[in-house]
């Protein structure tokens, strides 16, 4: 631990600390435009230089390492003119078109430029300008205000996995951007904006939206997949206009998927903003007294076993409480927030991330099997990506199921179940590999899941846990991938058919035939919606997607930016999300409705705010009175033994960028689409 | 004045064949394993002992910086780097001894490496030297086939080889760091130091990187002893050296010298002296483009050594002394240096990729004398805004020559603009 001074103040750091850190441990703050936490040291732009003692020239403080005994001064007359020389060289060449920049506001070289910067230009000479880049549908170039600082070029490489940034030419001809002219083909290219210090990099849909002071920045989670990443909602007035990650270490460090980033644009289009009634065949305008006149009309006397609710991908677990409860008291066991028929459930252990996400860098192996993580996780692809980097390539990575390329070396096994045998059997040589980890993980997606054979391959993966140690004392290698915000919630509070319930499958098949007469589906859109024809459809949701399609009666609630609301990630992690905006016309917060249509039918949920609602929540199932810190789950018995078939695993998820109601209505999610998913339609994945 | 019987490089003009047979005629590889049989530490304590400086610009001590690779292997291997990106302007003596002496090289190579404990050598050699990296390889192949180099190099028991690289022109593939980033096949920008190079350099290994001119003095050295070699020269500043005189001298010409020589001795005995007379000469710059100037009062009696030019504002750099008469346009024959400069900065940090086009255009102007007096001070400001600010010396390099413009040449300067605003008032 060395200790060293700065400006008179003493302190210690840890041991391959950097100078940088020490002052900042020390309270003083250093400008910098290159360095960034999470990125290699690049030292170029020379920002933070300060005075070390008994060293000849000014030291970049991000590039040297602390040592014992240093000397440093950080506001000494030498420090302030280089910084201040610096400034000049960076502004030379930069324009000064910050009143149409949109970066103005949230500029480290505006703010620096502050403190460093003179009033006025010494520089007479012509100015540089520089060649736009294209970078896709979401990055927005203006590279004339680029500084060479290469964090993207940086987290391209290393973060992102793709070469495809570079700095080409040299001197002041010197240009950040593709090598070749290419899109940067990758699901987190978003955060390139967040790293760009300057104007350079900017959000392509948000362009000329909006200043940063104009807007309200409500803390809330994600939705768009099961990794819960912590999100900034911006808005202004009634309407949101971006999405930015917030620092979470133990879930998405720093970054978000573009998905969790531009898809909001979907919430502005194709929305349900009233109730409707089907009259005629046809889908009418109607009160809220009249939807709910409509459902009671049809329910009331009806068999409970006749009765069906369908939660979707996306829902909040304070809805899916309200309505398992009303479900109840219709006398309705059929139940299920498993659209895809995943044979998950039960003990908690086998259908949660049990590893956690940080947990993946302790571990040392891992098997993949039917998980396109990087399509359907992109930001635990990073994880792991981020745990092969630390290891210097020693992480191994396995692949069973589709061939997709997680970014880094990996051993691609098989397709199928076969494979998974194998390796059950020590007949594949990852078999080894397992073994002789000390941590070793498997990942099982939703694509080895959502099958018939789903318990037997569960049974299979468990016997490999079993085997290869991946279970011990203080480590659980045993992870479930899941695709939906709302799924693990779902599975904690029990929505899933109860004592002779009927599951999703049953239910579709139940309507069909006509068993099933009432369906209530919150916000459930994945579904093959041809076997509701017959029945009497409750639709609850924010947008008008296949469920309305089909829907008797649309009750319009609100989008995850309009509610308060709780959400459990793939690790069972219970995490909050914050309303940024009013829902839409008159949508209402979702567990509101089923309570307000729970009084309508005359069985009134005793619950009359959100509190009381997670109340109920905990007495359902405790682990939602620890929020955002996982709960470990003890390990128990699962799976069901049993024939597995031939056929290769397939991902759920065909095309990352649309995947739910709210992507599939977005604009940016569709441009993305044509620009890196042509073959979408071929069935490959992104 | 240095005698034949004591010069290293005694083919530097090519009177004699470069070949194996020539070389050792002239008596290289004579007794190459007896040296390195009495052992590494032996070997860098000559070095130590020689007081040789490293020639390739910087001056530091050759057997000091050897010494900082690690004595035992931690298992990787170390790697010994020839800088033969000769690319300062002005300088061309390495490239004579590639071209007409290349065995010096090779054998300096052997037990260089074999001291630091290297069994590879890199010899990174500047892309335009075409011809000097022919002559070169085909010394190498007769290394290599006469088992002088290779496995059991000159039966030492000791495994060595050697690799010729050719880079492709960027003058800051001369850098040290760069060079390796460029051998390793990455584009040529300067590392971050530390770690520095024994620590990890080629592919994160233990690298010592090595003049040409400083590696092939090495088998005469140790031959003669160190004592010998630093019998020439002023204490601090021993041994011998290549002078590359060019400019406006009767006779431009690459010599070998004492170190510590007076200018005006070096110029007048090897070059016939400046054109039209001592009291003709302007300027020299005493060390390769990247020195300040000095004007002819200093280079009246100034001794061509590390210390005694720095002392005088400049330095030895790569002992390339550019002579200009006065006829020179000195203000336009810097701002030259500046373009080369902005067009060689490799663009990684701000001050250089930045501050080098300034002060090139800034000079340009001043060429015309199309600015205004102030200026002068701004120019000043901008070079001591780079000096010392970039990762790499190139910066420093770029600002130190208009510096010596400034502090040697102000009046010539002010006397361009002026008559540039009179001109433009009329």
């Amino acid at each position: 631990m060395p200790k060293l001074t700065v400006d008179g103040i003493e302190v210690e750091v840890e041991a391959g600390a950097t100078v940088l850190q020490a002052c900042e441990e020390a309270g003083k703050e250093i400008p910098r435009f290159c360095y960034h936490e999470r990125l290699s040291i690049a030292g170029n732009c020379r920002m933070c230089l300060v005075e070390m003692e008994r060293a000849p020239k000014p030291v970049a403080s991000c590039a040297m390492p602390a040592a014992d005994g240093m000397v440093i001064k950080t506001d000494s007359d030498l420090v302030k003119k280089a910084r201040n020389g610096v400034m000049e060289f960076l502004l030379i060449n930069h324009p000064l078109d910050c009143p149409i920049c949109d970066q103005g506001g949230e500029c480290d070289l505006q703010d620096q430029a502050m403190a460093y910067g003179f009033d006025a230009s010494r520089y007479a000479e012509k100015k540089r300008a520089v060649k736009d880049k294209e970078l896709g549908p979401i990055v927005k170039t203006i590279m004339t205000r680029c500084i060479h600082c290469t964090r993207c070029v940086r987290f391209s490489e290393e973060v992102a996995g793709v070469g495809t940034m570079g700095a080409v030419y040299r001197g002041e001809d010197t240009e950040v951007g593709p090598y070749i002219e290419a899109s940067i083909n990758s699901e987190l290219s978003g955060n390139l904006i967040d790293l760009c210090p300057v104007g350079a990099l900017t959000s392509k849909p948000y362009a000329f939206t909006a200043r940063p002071w104009e807007l309200k920045k409500t803390d809330s989670v994600d939705v768009m997949d099961a990794v819960g990443s912590n999100i900034r909602i911006d808005a202004r007035g009634s309407e949101v206009l971006r999405v930015l990650p917030r620092l979470n270490e133990d879930v998405n460090e720093e970054w978000i998927s573009d998905k969790t980033r531009y898809a909001i644009d979907g919430l502005k289009r194709q929305r349900l903003d009233r109730p409707y009634v089907r009259v005629n065949g046809k889908l009418a305008p109607a009160s809220w007294d009249e939807a709910f006149a409509a459902i009671k009309a049809r329910v009331s006397g009806l068999d409970g076993k006749k009765i069906a609710a369908l939660a979707g991908d996306t829902i909040d677990c304070e809805s899916m409480t309200a309505l398992k409860d009303l479900m109840g008291k219709l006398g309705s066991a059929n139940l299920d927030c498993r659209q895809d028929g995943a044979k998950i459930g039960g003990t908690r252990s086998s259908y949660i991330f049990n590893s956690t996400i940080a947990g993946i860098e302790e571990a040392d192996a891992c098997l993949i099997v039917g998980a396109n993580v990087r399509a359907e996780a992109p930001i635990i692809n990073s994880r792991l990506r981020k745990r092969w980097r630390m290891t210097a390539g020693d992480f191994r990575l396995a692949i069973v199921g589709e061939n997709w390329d997680p970014t880094f070396k990996h051993d691609y096994l098989g397709a199928g179940p076969e494979t998974l045998s194998e390796i059950l059997d020590g007949k594949n040589d990852f078999a080894k590999v397992l073994e002789s980890a000390s941590k070793p993980m498997i990942i099982l997606g939703m694509g080895a899941l959502n099958r018939e054979d789903g318990d037997a391959v569960l049974a299979t993966a468990r016997a490999i846990a079993d085997k290869f140690g991946l279970v011990t004392g203080e480590w659980n290698g045993f992870n479930v991938l899941h695709t939906a915000a709302a799924r693990v919630g779902g599975l904690d509070l029990g929505f899933v058919p109860g004592e002779g319930g009927l599951s999703t499958g049953e239910i579709l098949d139940g309507a069909a035939k006509g068993d099933v007469e009432v369906v209530y589906l919150l916000g459930a859109d994945e579904l093959d919606m041809s076997k509701l024809s017959k029945a009497f459809v409750v639709y609850q949701g924010c947008l008008g997607d296949a469920g309305a399609q089909v829907a008797d009666v649309i009750l319009p609630g609100a989008a995850y930016t309009e509610k308060n609301g709780t959400y459990v990630n793939t690790e069972g992690r219970v995490q909050y999300g914050w309303r940024a905006v009013f829902p839409v016309g008159d949508a209402r917060e979702d567990w509101k409705i089923i309570r307000a249509l729970s009084a309508s039918l005359g069985l009134t949920l005793p619950y009359d705010n959100i509190d009381a609602v997670r109340t109920r929540m905990v007495e359902i199932n405790d682990v939602f009175g620890s929020v955002n810190v996982p709960r470990k789950a003890a390990w128990g018995d699962f799976g069901k033994a049993g024939v597995m078939k031939s056929e290769g695993f397939a991902s759920p998820v065909r095309n990352f960028y649309m995947t739910d109601p709210i992507s599939r209505a977005s604009v940016t999610m569709a441009k993305c689409t044509e620009a890196f998913v042509k073959d979408a339609a071929a069935g490959k994945v992104a | 004045m240095l005698q034949d019987k004591d010069r290293i490089f005694t083919n530097l003009y090519g009177f004699q064949d470069f070949g194996l047979k020539a070389a050792q005629g002239r008596g290289n590889w004579d007794g190459t394993k007896g040296l390195i049989e009495k052992g590494q530490d032996w070997i860098i304590d000559e070095m130590k002992a020689s007081g040789m400086r490293g020639r390739g610009g910087a001056g530091f001590p050759t057997g000091l910086k050897w010494s900082f690779m690690p004595k035992e292997s931690d298992g990787r291997p170390h790697y010994l780097v020839v800088n033969a990106d000769e690319g300062e302007p002005g300088t061309c003596k390495d490239r004579e001894i590639m071209r007409n002496d290349p065995h010096t090289l090779i054998e300096g190579c052997l037990l260089a490496s074999f001291a630091m404990r290297a069994h590879a050598a890199y010899i990174y050699i500047r892309g335009e030297f075409y011809h000097e990296a022919s002559n070169l390889q085909r010394a190498i192949d007769e290394a290599y086939d006469a088992g002088l180099v290779g496995k059991n190099a000159c039966g030492s028991g000791w495994d060595f080889d050697i690799y010729l690289h050719l880079g492709a022109g960027a003058y800051i593939c001369g850098e040290e760091t760069a060079l390796i980033e460029s051998l390793e096949g990455k584009k040529g920008q300067p590392r971050l130091k530390p770690p520095f190079p024994a620590n990890a350099g080629l592919y994160g290994c233990p690298t010592t990187v090595n003049n040409v001119e400083s590696i092939a003095a090495v088998p005469e050295i140790l031959r003669r002893g160190g004592a010998w070699f630093s019998s020439f020269g002023r204490e601090k500043n021993h041994g011998t050296k290549l002078f590359a005189i060019s400019g406006h001298v009767e006779k431009p010409c690459t010599v070998e010298e004492a170190m510590s020589i007076p200018l005006r001795e070096l110029i007048e005995r090897h070059c016939g002296g400046v054109r039209g007379g001592w009291d003709n000469l302007l300027a020299v710059i005493p060390g390769g483009s990247s020195v300040p100037v000095l004007t002819k009062d200093v280079c009246d009696d100034v001794l061509m050594d590390f210390d005694a030019l720095r002392e005088v504002g400049s330095g030895l750099g790569t002992a390339a002394v550019i002579v200009m008469d006065k006829s020179t346009d000195i203000v336009y024959a810097i701002a030259r240096l500046s373009e080369f400069y902005k067009h060689e900065s490799c663009g990684q940090c701000t001050p250089c990729r930045e501050g080098t086009g300034w002060m090139m255009r800034m000079m340009q102007r001043m060429v015309r004398g199309e600015a205004t007096l102030d200026e002068i001070d701004l120019l000043w400001d901008v070079t001591k805004q780079v000096e010392g600010h970039t990762i790499c010396a190139l910066g420093d390099a770029a600002a130190w020559p208009i510096q010596g413009l400034i502090r040697n040449f102000r009046p010539e300067m002010e006397r361009r603009i002026k008559e540039y605003r009179a001109r433009i008032a009329a």
